[in-house]
């Protein structure tokens, strides 16, 4: 069955998905709609974090919305992350942070990370190490046991609170 | 998108040399999500592919009827294994298993057709549509049983036997001695990559076909699915596509002939992408272990005699088996001098999932045993956990339970040592969901008891039996620019830093190209496994570089008539120790200067009959300390801290090293206290990340690394050792040993289930 | 596809295809999608209908819309009014599911497992439903009727679940093998209603439906001095734990036995009630 088209934003840009499946979900329409494959497809039932976006400023697991539902709404994505306009430009603070201490291996659990703590980072500059570790418990990583994670966190933090300061 | 998107290890790093903490060249692309996984390849006029399972275990195939699939509006293709157009088997150690179940499926998840279709759900209601008619038969699920059971595979269902008899048979034929016994049990783990097995398949204009995927080892993979396709391995070419970590459940093959028989038949490429659920089925598991051991000892703790039957179940197919209970077999009784043994170690075939590779590949099983027994010994000789591994700690010229002498470094005393005496920083939180339990708010503080051990693990690295283990690589060096071509797949573990690291330290340059990682034009690699890849393909890359580098110097020692010894590389210039010559390398290389090179490390032998023989290569040791806290009402557990030292003979990336060291211990906590692939009836239970639980940022505790011993090792390039797998083999030994020392239980099963402890203490208080 | 901007487009599409697929936060329905367990055929999507986010109170009544997510239920002034919801809603899942799944899911997937039932069930909770024909309002062990069952008809929505605000402590706890993210394998939440002088007790993962430990609730209601404010007894704490372990009907599946189900419900019984109460007397035997 197929939907009517319909709208979302997407990083800021408007864009329009024609000839959708009734089924699909927001990772789904992302990935192989909109070419933005970016969101990771880890288990598609909202169990590992990897598929993690904003929407409407909400962390959610884009596996779990079902796309045609989310019509006329932002989705911001990793692609999105370094600017708004989703080019890929300088690099967002959480994205430099992860690069250099070391909190990327295979790279896969990244994306979703990096949307979840860019939005903890959002509400809570200076976050203690229980409030990351339970904003990012959502997140499953399988190779790194989360320690470079963690340090990514506190230097992407003082990063911020550097520039803001 | 037209065309398959550029795979990211073709591109420049910017290297420094051995030793720094260089970044990752990948790990931009994967911030920004650029970095194309093999589940983010697309392609014009794309199908998606679908793979029909089995639902039984053991089942006869009747009929197969594909009619109904067929007529689905979208389906391009639906084959089965008659459609299978080379040989029909395939396997790493031996040919046993289908490309797709001919008249017998033995597991259930095995595959039985396989579909290509104009979108997900069009391959879903095909698969649904195919009629299959089982006779259903009763599937052997014991593995006790297997060996006197009706055999399910005309191989048997033995897959092999290792019976290593060491030393004097006698040994412990004598009064005096203190025995300590006990039977362990490993659950089967999955190594839950979080990247699902996916690729693509492109027909080619030359009847070949073109294979993205992502896999440990392109050149093994290649070989096989050109077999099934019955091809030349010409036509087969195989090109890495990201890979979302691996762990050993890469090793064997999955969806790949699937993938290229349907781009094949379709003359169009196939996209497959399993789910989670499918990737359980679609994978190989940690074995289940059954463990006995006794161990004999003088009564100052040395050990006299080390007795062990080993039973790992292989499930339905060999795949890497027969060398898991190699390991399994010949690192059965830790780092410790063992002047005699006897270990029988089988591994069999019933009707389970299949079980093959994963981190730390058989050690991981024994040495949970091994340190129960070790910590069972010292409480029976009333003796310091710490002094009897002290005591009988390995080190060179010691001969292991193999009789092969230790010839290379292996600082068992140190590792011990360091991480026993490493001040431990875990404090008491008062936050509620710090306490076992967490977020179920279910423990106050004086619920909660805490529990302390320290357990050693040991490993050979590398294959060993005489395999004949080789990496390939090529240096280019052109206009002052290098090119690294070589097949090692990037998992995750960081070998594409290495390249750069080494090139930088060999050629002097900041600046390296790595070639895309692929089957054409280059030889195998081996695989990503075994820790072995910063020794071999890490010790091809530098001979490649070194033999440029003495073209290079040699070519300007000629044109510019110096000495040859007068010249050294650096920053991107050949210049004299003297100072009278300094040539820019681009102009020394205007005429490219290139070398191939094949690396190999020493010859190994096979085992003997009674499992003796110098069969590997070389060793590593690990040692955990684990501080849990325990609810013992309720069975739930936090691990507090783990402090590690490892046997690292040099630290090549100390950044990298910490993140092996921290993800290798996640791991080994998880099939410590939660992980763990339910089977029953021969069915998997909890296929899911709902319900096979891998360790949160709440469980994971911060790893003290007390120390990485360097002591580098002969013969290895840099004299570095691998360093991937120790961390999961003595961290989930340490996290059990911690739990039996806060509950006084004997907790002889991994992983560690709520019931065992709370049901277990229950009882207790019945009994008190 | 029906995206509802008011309640009533919500039941006036649902009325026109009464088999239509009720969406709300979409964490259990679309598992099912993903999966291909089910087939999205007509979507009504309710979750920007205003009038089932949020809560009010009317006197000593606390009116849940439907579509309030479990971390609306984080907020502080919701919690003081109804701190076992909030303490559970918490424990549902991540961050991500825990700001789009909602309390109205959890009601219509009814799953044995979900965690506010046991909450909603102390507390008698009524669940509010509504469609194009009317109203009807349902006392919690009515709308929850079995294994994922639950009583609603063809073309009605879940509007609202009313919970009493009762004066007294509450706790809820939750077991599972993993410090988050975890299905529950038991839970139990127990509330006290001080001026009705009652202990009520809700039980998780235990049987099909979210049960009352109504024996052992009894027993602890006569035992509590209400007066005088004098806490239960070591004795008072055991014999309520083993009735309410009594109460649970467990299975064995594959994430706990039914043994240590019966087990933690007990133990969880006994800790709530000390951190309800605290705790006189002799050493718990």
């Amino acid at each position: 069955m197929r939907t009517d088209p319909y709208r979302l934003t997407v990083n800021g840009r408007p864009v329009e998905v024609i000839d959708g499946h009734a089924g699909e979900s927001l990772l789904f329409v992302l990935r192989e709609r909109l070419g933005l494959p970016g969101s990771k497809n880890a288990c598609e039932e909202g169990e590992c974090g990897s598929c993690s976006v904003l929407l409407d400023g909400d962390l959610v697991c884009s596996c779990l919305v079902l796309a045609a539902a989310a019509a006329d709404r932002d989705v911001a994505t990793v692609e999105g992350l370094s600017d708004a306009g989703g080019e890929v430009g300088p690099l967002a603070y959480v994205q430099r942070a992860f690069v250099e201490a070391g909190a990327v291996q295979c790279g896969f659990c990244t994306p979703g990370l990096l949307m979840a703590v860019d939005a903890l980072l959002c509400e809570e500059p200076d976050p203690d190490d229980l409030t990351v570790r339970e904003a990012i418990s959502g997140n499953l990583c399988r190779c790194t046991g989360y320690g470079r994670i963690l340090e990514a966190v506190d230097r992407a933090a003082a990063m911020r609170r550097e520039a803001c300061s | 998108m037209s065309e398959v998107r550029a795979t990211q290890t073709r591109g420049r790093t910017r290297p420094s040399g051995i030793g720094e903490s260089v970044r990752r060249p990948d790990a931009i692309p994967k911030v920004t999500g650029a970095f194309a996984f093999s589940s983010d390849l697309r392609h014009d006029r794309m199908l998606w592919g679908g793979t029909l399972r089995s639902p039984h275990p053991s089942a006869r195939i009747s009929s197969i009827d594909v009619g109904p699939a067929v007529a689905v509006t979208g389906v391009h293709a639906v084959l089965t294994h008659s459609d299978v157009p080379g040989r029909a088997t395939f396997g790493l150690e031996h040919l046993d298993q289908s490309v797709l179940a001919g008249d017998v499926v033995r597991y259930a998840g095995e595959p039985v057709a396989i579909v290509a279709a104009d979108h997900p759900d069009t391959v879903r209601r095909a698969l649904d549509a195919i009629q299959v008619e089982y006779e259903v038969t009763e599937p052997l699920v014991d593995p006790s049983r297997a060996e006197t059971a009706t055999p399910i595979h005309p191989d048997g269902n033995l897959i092999r036997r290792i019976h290593l008899r060491h030393g004097d048979p006698s040994a412990a034929d004598r009064e005096g001695l203190v025995t300590v016994e006990g039977t362990y049990e490993v659950g089967m783990q999955d190594q839950a990559f979080l990247g699902p097995e996916s690729g693509l398949a492109v027909p080619a204009a030359d009847g070949g076909v073109d294979l993205f995927i992502a896999t440990q080892w392109l050149h093994v993979d290649r070989d096989q699915v050109a077999d099934c396709l019955g091809m030349d391995p010409d036509l087969v070419r195989l090109t890495l596509a990201g890979v979302g970590g691996a762990f050993g459940a890469r090793e064997d093959l999955s969806l790949h002939v699937h993938l290229c028989m349907l781009a094949l038949y379709t003359g169009r490429p196939v996209k497959m992408v399993y789910s989670r659920h499918e990737s359980f089925h679609g994978h190989v598991h940690r074995h289940p272990a059954r463990m006995w051991y006794r161990h004999h000892a003088e009564p100052d703790g040395t050990l006299v005699r080390v007795e062990a039957r080993l039973l790992l179940d292989g499930g339905a197919y060999a795949s890497s088996s027969g060398a898991v209970i190699a390991n399994a077999t010949c690192f059965a009784a830790g780092p410790y001098r063992v002047p005699s043994a006897d270990v029988d170690g089988v591994v069999v075939r019933t009707n389970n999932p299949p079980c093959g590779a994963m981190r730390g590949f058989g050690a991981v099983q024994t040495c949970m045993a091994h340190e129960a027994q070790m910590d069972r010994l010292a409480t029976a000789l009333d003796m310091d956990p710490i002094d009897l591994r002290l005591k009988n700690a390995l080190a060179p010229g010691d001969r292991l339970l193999t009789g092969q002498v230790l010839t290379g470094t292996l600082p068992v005393a140190e590792v011990i040592r360091t991480c026993a005496e490493h001040p431990s920083a875990a404090v008491r939180s008062d936050e509620p969901m710090t306490r076992p339990g967490g977020a179920g708010r279910t423990a106050d503080a004086d619920h909660v008891v805490r529990g302390e051990a320290l357990a050693v693990g040991f490993k050979n690295l590398m294959f060993s039996e005489g395999f004949d283990d080789s990496s390939a690589a090529r240096c280019e060096l052109r206009d002052g620019v290098v090119t690294i071509t070589c097949a090692c797949a990037e998992v995750g573990q960081g070998f594409v830093t290495l390249i750069g690291q080494i090139t930088s330290e060999v050629l002097g340059v900041d600046e390296v190209v790595l070639a895309p990682v692929e089957t054409t034009g280059i030889g195998s690699a081996g695989s990503t496994s075994a820790s072995r890849q910063s020794w071999m393909s890490g010790g091809a890359v530098q001979k490649a570089c070194e033999e440029v580098r003495a073209a290079v110097v040699a070519r300007v020692a000629v044109t510019h008539d110096v000495p040859v010894d007068d010249l050294v590389l650096v920053e991107g210039r050949v210049e004299s120790l003297s100072g009278s010559v300094s040539v820019d390398l681009a102009e020394a290389t205007a005429e490219p200067l290139s070398a191939d090179v094949v690396y190999r490390h020493a010859p190994t032998s096979p085992l003997d009959h009674d499992g003796q023989g110098d069969a590997h290569v070389s060793f590593a040791v690990s040692a955990h300390r684990a501080i849990v806290d325990v609810d013992p009402d309720l069975g739930l557990v936090r691990v507090v801290e783990l402090t590690t030292s490892q046997d690292v003979g040099r630290v090549l990336n100390p950044v990298q090293a910490v993140g092996q060291l921290e993800g290798g211990a996640a791991q080994g906590v998880g099939l410590a206290v939660m992980e763990e692939v339910l089977v029953d009836g021969g069915r998997i239970r909890n296929a899911s990340f709902t319900d096979y639980l891998v360790p949160t940022a709440l469980d994971m505790p911060p790893v003290e690394i007390a120390a990485l011993i360097e002591q580098p090792e002969p013969g290895a390039p840099f004299g570095a050792k691998g360093i991937g797998e120790p961390p999961c083999i003595s961290s989930t030994a340490a996290v059990v040993g911690a739990l039996r020392h806060a509950t006084g239980l004997e907790l002889a099963r991994v992983p560690v289930r709520p019931a065992d402890i709370a049901l277990a203490e229950a009882q207790a208080g019945v009994d008190r | 596809m029906t995206i509802a901007l008011t309640l009533d487009d919500a039941c006036a599409a649902l009325a026109a295809d009464p088999t239509a697929t009720v969406l709300a936060g979409g964490t259990d329905l679309m598992v099912q999608v993903n999966r291909g367990d089910h087939s999205i055929g007509n979507v009504v999507a309710i979750d920007r209908v205003p009038e089932l986010r949020g809560w009010t109170r009317e006197g000593d009544v606390l009116r849940i819309g439907a579509g309030m997510t479990y971390a609306d239920m984080a907020d502080p002034g919701f919690g003081a009014l109804a701190p076992a919801l909030g303490q559970a809603a918490r424990t549902v899942g991540s961050p991500q599911i825990r700001a789009t799944g909602t309390i109205g899911g959890n009601l219509a997937t009814a799953s044995p497992a979900g965690d506010m039932l046991p909450v909603l069930v102390a507390l008698d909770a009524v669940v509010e439903l509504r469609s194009s024909d009317g109203e009807r309002h349902l006392p919690l062990d009515e709308f929850v009727v079995g294994v994922k069952a639950n009583a609603l008809s063809a073309g009605e929505l879940i509007v609202a679940v009313r919970v009493p605000v009762l004066h007294g402590p509450q706790e809820f706890m939750k077991v599972g093998p993993r410090n988050a993210m975890v299905i529950s394998v038991a839970s139990l939440a127990l509330v006290v209603d001080p001026f009705g002088r009652t202990v009520r007790v809700g039980l998780g993962s235990v049987a099909p439906v979210p049960l009352r430990a109504t024996e052992a609730e009894v027993m602890i209601g006569g035992r509590i001095d209400w007066e005088g404010g004098r806490p239960p007894t070591a004795g008072d704490v055991d014999r309520f734990g083993q009735l309410v372990a009594d109460a649970a009907r467990p299975i064995d599946d594959h994430r706990g036995t039914a043994a240590y189900r019966r087990h933690v419900v007990g133990v969880m019984a006994r800790r709530a009630l000390v951190r309800a109460f605290g705790m006189v007397g002799e050493e718990a035997a």
